[in-house]
């Protein structure tokens, strides 16, 4: 119990549960999916399958959002 | 007495599809607040509003995702693909942008140089081929060369988007010529991007009969960002005006404007 793996989320590395989904991280990090896009391993995960993809050790895990900009 | 003035016909202003009410289109970088983006916005009466695609603060120490300020369901949310070096890069941000759900356009943005922000336009068209087939309609920050527009045009951009001048340089519109000929030359709309300084910037820029522009820099660098999206706003009415209404003749040497006949001895 309270096994952690270590992951890469946003260039850094960080421990999540094991057998975490994405969208366990996504709560772990008080984000809204709704405002989130994730990409998994360099793929899209869409926001419905969020709760389907669990985190393996060394999966990098990109968290992005809109911010300002021209 | 009534007084009769005929409204300007003009076309809707569309782009892939959708029409759109403004002219001007808008960032949302390099504001000192929130608060003063969110009124230079209204001010400007733009309803194309640019954004751009970066990680997630995990910390939350630095600024929080745009949306908790935009009304998303006011203005049309643009993604662009800046800072992006290769096509691989855009391609990746673009298809991250369109996952965030709003739509299906991209600014997109290729960068060839650190110091100019010029851009790379052999990554761009390969950028926007792949965009275009992955279903994408793609808004292509280029430069005023003609033959790029054309191809750009060709791999099936929605809309061109020639600079005025370098990225947040403030310039002005460098080169009329070259931007009129790609107007002149192209079917699909062009809207120049970047450069715009001030107010007669904006103004000259429309009155070359393009499309629209979008500003970031001339806003959020302003004394009063507001008061200017407001001259700016003014400025892409007027300068779109005069290009309807075509302009007069420039010719060297003077010609009386009162008549000649009826002077005094």
């Amino acid at each position: 119990m309270n096994e952690t793996i270590d992951v890469v989320v946003n260039g850094q590395p960080r421990a999540v549960a094991r057998g975490a989904t994405l969208l366990d991280l996504l709560a772990s990090l008080a984000l809204d999916p709704r405002v989130v896009v994730v990409e998994h391993n360099r793929a899209i995960v869409r926001r419905p399958h969020l709760g389907e993809v669990t985190v393996a050790p060394g999966d990098a895990i990109e968290l992005v959002h809109f911010v300002g900009g021209g | 007495m009534t007084t009769s003035v005929d409204t300007i016909r003009d076309t809707p202003f569309a782009i892939g599809g959708r029409t759109f009410h403004s002219r001007l289109m808008v960032g949302t970088g390099k504001y000192r607040g929130m608060d003063t983006m969110v009124r230079a916005i209204e001010a400007s009466g733009a309803e194309i509003v640019t954004v751009a695609v970066r990680r997630v603060d995990l910390d939350r120490t630095k600024q929080e995702g745009v949306l908790y300020h935009l009304d998303a369901s006011r203005c049309f949310l643009l993604a662009n693909t800046a800072g992006c070096y290769t096509a691989e890069e855009a391609v990746r941000y673009a298809r991250l942008a369109r996952e965030a759900g709003f739509n299906d356009f991209v600014k997109l943005e290729v960068i060839g140089d650190q110091e100019t922000l010029l851009p790379d336009v052999q990554g761009l068209l390969e950028a926007t081929r792949t965009l275009v087939a992955d279903g994408f309609k793609v808004l292509a920050y280029t430069n005023e060369d003609l033959v790029t527009a054309l191809r750009l045009e060709d791999a099936g951009c929605a809309a061109v988007m020639p600079l005025a001048s370098p990225i947040g340089s403030g310039l002005g519109l460098l080169n009329p010529y070259g931007v009129r000929t790609i107007k002149r030359r192209l079917t699909v709309p062009v809207v120049v991007d970047a450069g715009v300084g001030t107010a007669s910037d904006a103004c000259l820029t429309m009155e070359q009969g393009v499309d629209g522009i979008l500003m970031n820099t001339a806003l959020a660098a302003a004394r009063d960002p507001v008061a200017m999206a407001h001259a700016m706003r003014l400025a892409v009415e007027s300068g779109r005006a005069a290009f309807l209404a075509g302009r007069m003749p420039k010719q060297e040497v003077a010609v009386p404007s009162s008549p000649l006949e009826g002077m005094l001895d």
